[in-house]
């Protein structure tokens, strides 16, 4: 086989067939794959399930703490984690630019195979496609994901009531922070790395106290600031956070300071934030820390009787509005 | 590093700042009186938002935003140029900020979506690194800032020119902080008391730059560092200066600001560029405010080398940015703030630019908090 993916590759004749059953069935033909038929065939205990779609095109493809092949398991395990759900199956659909090193290629599909196991859920369908050069970014992911509602978690925002209380999983920031300095080429010591992983276990940890829990979210693109704001929008209540709880990497930080970003605004791929009654939240923070994924979990703010607004309260006493931000993050002129 | 930062964002210390600005604040209530302070660099802008540090102002202390964007005050004429050469297919190269500032009719992003070589830069030396990388094509610098950015930009040129590359060009809007404020403090229409001095600016032309305003206008003048407590102290030193009615130069950050500033930055600066005239977005043009490329470098001046022949572009006439950067309106007293003009569809600079004063209050400020 060639070091590099070639246009022959999508074609559907033998190099397809070659590439499918070296780089696919070899990692993921355990299951339903295994004959690769036109559709995998799932059994559900469950009437309710969750279903969620989502398509990956970092750049770089490969970053400090993982790569698009983890990020593509984590996102859409995520989401359904955060919908309430046991994440089950997922679907794995790649575009591949002709010419992607096939050594790449593997690695990425290597990292797919370790976070589904990681995540418990198996890769049961899938489809590459392959494009000419320079008409995708070395390789583009898409991933759906089935899981099974876990019994008990009734997340709604109608729910929400004045007093309850905001909790962060963990460092905020990190991965968008990690993207970033790997696209530019910033060579810092100790500098940030991505927080690519599940939030699986964090959900499953609490689901006893689920009726107390009123909503969960994972702040990937537009960070906290934009979860908080979709938590508010049009609500009769807002939310009041404070600056010297929220966690962040120091390596993280270090970079946001040189640059002038804000770490609201900054996704993360590993983190969870919830929204549940005061009566759970020290139980609820005990058992994330106990986790590794949730050993710097905080209680970061609480339900106010400000309709529609995020407060910040910050490092010094001041405060102010936390807005969403409003399009691609920008370096600041000076 | 951020163990070094956290020392300047200490609560303690914030609340000991909040007392006695109260305190200052009684006196001046006794005495009468109201003052106002100008912050005059947007990074001050930003921070001050950032950190809700309106907040710790008592009413008879008023704090104004001044000119100090650079993105904010550049002309749409200039954005047109730009967008002009990035037709013509060159690579513009430019800080972020500078990308959805509307032109006369659409903006560097757009232009960029539309099919134009637009990238990104966190430092004039990225310019270099993509002229070697695109040896067909010339990359066009632009070089906008004051002080703090020419310096550095300066350094860029210098070193194109040492190692002999010669498609890099720049095209400048470079403008100087000392001409602006004497424009704004002349003017009868607008009360400035203190000036809160920026603090990279003051890095290159020193603290005793700001000496004039002291001396012959009776403006009290602190160089102040960009962290919270930096800003916070320089608000108190302004007002003891303003109750003791004796205005003078007091450099605060001198952990990185001299008096005479950095000479070998001065000098370079010298050696490429002369003061010229200078059209400020929303302000006019002011004397001397500008630096441009001594002829003897203009094969460097993208508009020189393109024969492009720059206007001051059209600005929508309902946007009031000028009174902003004047000092004269706070950002929501515009009618098209939030509105209209809305980070999202910036119709004027002041919204575009993170150190905008329209977009700080927009994101941090709106309404109050």
């Amino acid at each position: 086989m060639n070091d590099c993916v070639l246009l022959g590759h999508g074609g559907g004749g033998r190099l397809s067939h070659q590439l499918i059953e070296q780089e696919i069935v070899a990692r993921f033909g355990q299951g339903p794959l295994q004959t690769l038929p036109d559709a995998a065939t799932l059994e559900l205990d469950s009437r309710r399930i969750c279903f969620t779609t989502d398509s990956f095109v970092v750049h770089p493809l490969e970053f400090p703490g993982g790569n698009i092949g983890d990020l593509a398991v984590h996102g859409t395990v995520n989401d359904l984690a955060v919908s309430g759900a046991r994440p089950r199956w997922l679907s794995l659909g790649l575009i591949l630019e002709e010419g992607l090193p096939l050594a790449t290629l593997r690695r990425v599909l290597d990292s797919v195979q370790r976070a589904a196991e990681q995540c418990e859920v198996a890769v049961v369908t899938g489809d590459t496609k392959v494009v000419r050069r320079g008409q995708c970014d070395g390789l583009y992911i898409n991933t759906s994901g089935i899981g099974e509602a876990i019994p008990g978690f009734a997340l709604s925002l109608s729910r929400v009531g004045l007093g309850d209380c905001i909790l962060v999983s963990g460092p905020l920031g990190d991965h968008g922070a990690a993207v970033l300095s790997a696209r530019e080429g910033f060579q810092m010591q100790n500098g940030p790395l991505s927080d690519s992983r599940p939030v699986h276990r964090l959900v499953q940890s609490v689901a006893d106290l689920a009726a107390d829990i009123r909503f969960m979210r994972d702040p990937t693109r537009g960070g906290l600031a934009t979860v908080l704001n979709e938590m508010t929008a049009g609500q009769s209540y807002g939310i009041r956070i404070r600056a010297r709880d929220l966690p962040f990497s120091p390596g993280t930080n270090a970079l946001a300071e040189m640059l002038g970003l804000d770490l609201l605004h900054v996704a993360s791929e590993g983190c969870l934030v919830l929204l549940c009654a005061e009566s759970v939240a020290a139980a609820i923070l005990a058992r994330w820390q106990a986790l590794p994924e949730g050993v710097d979990a905080r209680a970061i703010g609480r339900v106010t009787d400000q309709a529609g607004r995020v407060i910040l309260e910050t490092a010094i006493g001041g405060q102010r509005v936390v807005d969403v931000p409003s399009g691609e993050l920008l370096p600041r002129i000076c | 590093m951020t163990r070094y930062i956290e020392g300047f964002r200490k609560m303690d210390a914030a609340s000991h700042f909040r007392t006695t600005l109260a305190e200052q604040g009684r006196q001046l209530a006794e005495q009468g009186r109201s003052i106002h302070l100008m912050e005059v660099c947007g990074s001050h802008t930003m921070a001050i938002a950032r950190f809700g540090i309106r907040d710790f102002l008592p009413a008879a202390i008023s704090l104004v935003s001044g000119p100090g964007c650079p993105v904010c005050v550049t002309d749409p004429g200039y954005i047109d140029a730009a967008i002009t050469l990035a037709g013509q297919g060159k690579i513009i190269a430019t800080f972020g900020d500078m990308l959805r500032v509307p032109g006369s009719r659409t903006s560097l992003a757009e232009a960029r979506a539309a099919g134009g070589r637009v990238e990104v830069c966190y430092s004039p030396l990225t310019a270099i690194e993509l002229a070697r990388n695109h040896p067909e094509t010339e990359v066009v610098f632009l070089a906008v800032g004051f002080e703090t950015t020419i310096a550095p930009v300066v350094a860029m040129l210098d070193a194109v020119i040492r190692q002999a590359i010669d498609n890099v060009s720049l095209l400048t809007a470079f403008k100087r902080v000392p001409p602006a404020l004497s424009a704004l403090i002349a003017d009868p229409e607008i009360q400035i008391d203190g000036l809160l001095c920026p603090a990279h600016v003051s890095a290159i032309i020193g603290a005793d730059a700001y000496r004039p305003y002291a001396e012959q206008y009776g403006v009290a003048c602190v160089v102040a560092g960009f962290e919270p407590l930096d800003i916070l102290y320089g608000l108190q030193g302004l007002t003891q200066q303003l109750l003791e009615n004796r205005p003078h130069v007091d450099n605060q950050y001198g952990r990185v600001v001299k008096a005479e500033g950095n000479r070998q930055a001065q000098r370079l600066m010298e050696h490429y560029l002369l003061p010229a005239d200078a059209s400020w977005r929303g302000l006019g043009t002011i004397p001397a405010s500008g630096l441009v490329l001594r002829p003897e470098f203009a094969r460097f001046d993208a508009v020189h080398r393109h024969g492009i022949l720059p206007t001051p572009g059209r600005i929508n006439p309902r946007c009031q940015c000028g009174e902003v950067l004047k000092g004269k309106i706070r950002p929501a007293q515009c009618p098209l703030f939030g509105v209209a003009c809305h980070p999202d569809k910036p119709l004027g600079p002041c919204m575009v630019s993170s150190e905008g004063s329209c977009a700080a209050d927009f994101k941090y400020a709106r309404g109050g908090a």
